[in-house]
């Protein structure tokens, strides 16, 4: 009943030595900084993939509106199903994360940090307060930062109120400023018009750990690993039906069956890469690549055994959706409610093909007519099951 | 309410308003800070908040009704949220799900009548790999089973009493 470590391989971040990138950094200047994070091409670990040097560089370029400053902010907001990562990083690992968004201000100019806590771990939060007090008296936050005359930065936290769309940046940043978590239009980006309406970047937790690695170890280091597009470790939360559940460090480019081998989910029917808002992927796929060039993820992977039933899965989903949803734009509020209408007349069998044509056609109108990445992937699922399982779900008896 | 009762919420909302400040970013932290303490956010108490931050009452409602750990109703001393997300969903959380309903006598939504327990759904805890994934308050138990469920109970029924102030959180 007590929580066990989710560790399953050995971290990157353990072999780093503590502040070794914030030292190193201390000592460029910040387009330098900036420079080594671009070439080493780290990709966003949140999900999206959006490359970190490039954000960094449009903060770092954008101007702040009068008497304010700009912001680092990390989203620890985690609600991805099947993704639990960033618990185990804040766990295990909370100086980096601090230690790379310190990195962040340097780069950018910033003066004031944020971690978004989602409400769910907010068990974690006297251990956080209090890394980031032992951080304050080591001068690793606060005044001339290092010995650094001039670079003050701290951090401090805001719980999340449990909200999965929080996690998208836009909605996070309402949430920070006291508003509901709707999405706001983009652009105009974070980068330019953020928190309090000045330049900020957000970015995943892990990300900020990588870029500890990065400044320690080089960029050259950092690209050595995983594929061209894809550089670097990544770490992978797996879940569902296998042998040792928990967290791995993999390079990126790893294979759906390599991955199967090593969790213990040999057998598989089907793996969910990327949560709710993933791919379902077929066992005659699983030579395809975990990877922003193939299938993306912030790190869920859900393992789903030979019994599965694609249905109930995809129903989860949907109810998922359904819930989370934040009822601004029609084609998410609307469709998602019709997608888990359609998932339950295919359970009791009662979906004629046409009908299913015409929910095929409504999840593409969601995919480009959402307002936020929450509409716009949130029929991925049931268009995947529904592709390479349509003969498990079509024709339904009762029985089943 | 009780006109005390009334100064006294009054009392804590000018109290949390001084620690995270008069401005429109405090409205979260001070819900939840109120929340913690008096485990719902009143219409009384919305109005005082908008009150003191200069707001529309009508903006601390849309506030309050839009997060899941924001509420109005309270669910009681101690709040029973059950992951119902997938991966819990194939370590088996229908049968954690019967059994907290058999063993509080309520369903999910509801607070038992003598308000000590509350019941609900929750998405995605971030314990998938330890399913299925209770929170209670600020206390997450994983791999729970349906015969673990009474110890649960159990053990919040014994903080209730001298510690019942310090258990409620979240
Ligand atoms: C519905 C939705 C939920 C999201 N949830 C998270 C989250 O929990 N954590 C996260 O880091 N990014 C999340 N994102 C992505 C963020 O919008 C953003 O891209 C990310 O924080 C940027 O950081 P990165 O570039 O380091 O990945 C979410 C996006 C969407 C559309
Ligand atoms: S796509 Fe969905 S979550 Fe995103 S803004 Fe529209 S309704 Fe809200
Ligand atoms: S699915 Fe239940 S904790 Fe993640």
């Amino acid at each position: 009943m007590t929580p066990v470590n989710s560790k399953k391989t050995p971290f990157t971040f353990e072999s780093v030595e503590p502040e070794s990138g914030l030292r190193a950094a201390l000592g460029m200047s910040r387009a330098d900084i900036i420079g080594e994070v671009g070439a080493c091409n780290l990709r966003g670990r949140g999900g999206a993939g959006f490359p970190t040097g490039t954000k960094w560089n449009l903060a770092a370029a954008a101007k702040v509106k009068a008497g304010g400053t700009k912001y680092v902010v990390c989203n620890a907001d985690e609600g991805e199903p099947g993704t639990f990562k960033d618990r185990v990083i804040l766990s295990d690992h909370a100086d980096m994360v601090f230690e790379g968004m310190t990195i962040g201000a340097r780069a950018i100019g910033a003066t004031v940090g944020i971690l978004y806590l989602r409400s769910e771990y907010v068990y974690l939060r006297p251990h956080l307060e209090q890394v980031l007090e032992r951080r304050r008296a080591g001068n690793l936050l606060g005044q001339d930062i290092g010995g650094l005359a001039g670079f003050s930065f701290d951090i401090h936290l805001h719980m999340g109120a449990g909200a999965y769309v929080c996690g998208e940046e836009t909605a996070l940043i309402e949430s920070l400023e006291g508003h509901r978590g709707e999405p706001r239009n983009r652009p105009p980006f974070p980068v330019d018009t953020g928190f309090e309406g000045q330049p900020t970047v957000v970015n995943n937790v892990e990300t900020f750990a990588w870029v500890v690695c990065v400044l320690s170890r080089g960029a050259h280091w950092f690209k050595s690993i995983g594929t061209e597009k894809s550089t670097g470790y990544k770490l992978f939360s797996v879940s569902g039906d296998c042998r040792e559940p928990g967290v791995y460090e993999f390079p990126l480019g790893i294979t759906v069956g390599e991955l199967l081998e090593k969790v213990g989910g040999q057998g598989a029917k089907a793996v969910q890469i990327g949560g709710a808002s993933g791919h379902c992927v077929p066992a005659s796929e699983f030579g395809r690549r975990i990877a922003f060039e193939d299938l993306s993820t912030g790190g869920s992977i859900i393992v789903l055994g030979p019994g599965r039933d694609m249905l109930a899965v995809a129903r989860n989903f949907m109810e998922f959706f359904v819930e989370e949803s934040c009822g601004q734009c029609t084609p998410c509020r609307a469709g998602n409610a019709k997608l888990l209408g359609g998932v339950e007349m295919l359970q009791r069998g009662e979906c004629s093909m046409n009908y299913l044509q015409e929910l095929l056609a409504l999840c593409e109108t969601m995919q480009l007519a959402s307002k936020c990445g929450l509409g716009q992937s949130s029929p991925n699922a049931f268009v995947s099951i529904v592709k390479h399982f349509k003969d498990e779900i079509m024709g339904r008896t009762l029985a089943h | 309410m009780l006109v005390g009762q009334q100064q006294r919420l009054q009392d804590d909302i000018r109290a949390l308003v001084e620690r995270f400040g008069r401005k429109r970013s405090a409205l979260i932290p001070v819900l939840q800070e109120l929340q913690n303490a008096h485990t719902t956010i009143s219409d009384f108490a919305m109005q005082v908040v908008a009150d003191e931050l200069s707001i529309h009452p009508a903006e601390v409602y849309g506030v309050t009704s839009f997060y899941a750990f924001l509420r109005q109703e309270s669910r009681g001393r101690f709040v029973f949220r059950l992951c119902g997300t997938i991966s819990c969903e194939l370590s088996g959380k229908s049968r954690v799900a019967r059994q907290l309903e058999n063993d509080l006598g309520i369903r999910f939504g509801e607070t038992t009548a003598d308000g000590r327990f509350g019941l609900e759904w929750a998405s995605c805890l971030g314990m998938c790999d330890q399913g299925p994934a209770l929170l209670v308050n600020d206390r997450v138990y994983t791999g729970v089973t349906p015969e673990h469920v009474h110890a649960i109970i159990d053990e919040c029924k014994s903080t209730f009493g001298a510690h019942a102030r310090e258990a409620v959180h979240s």
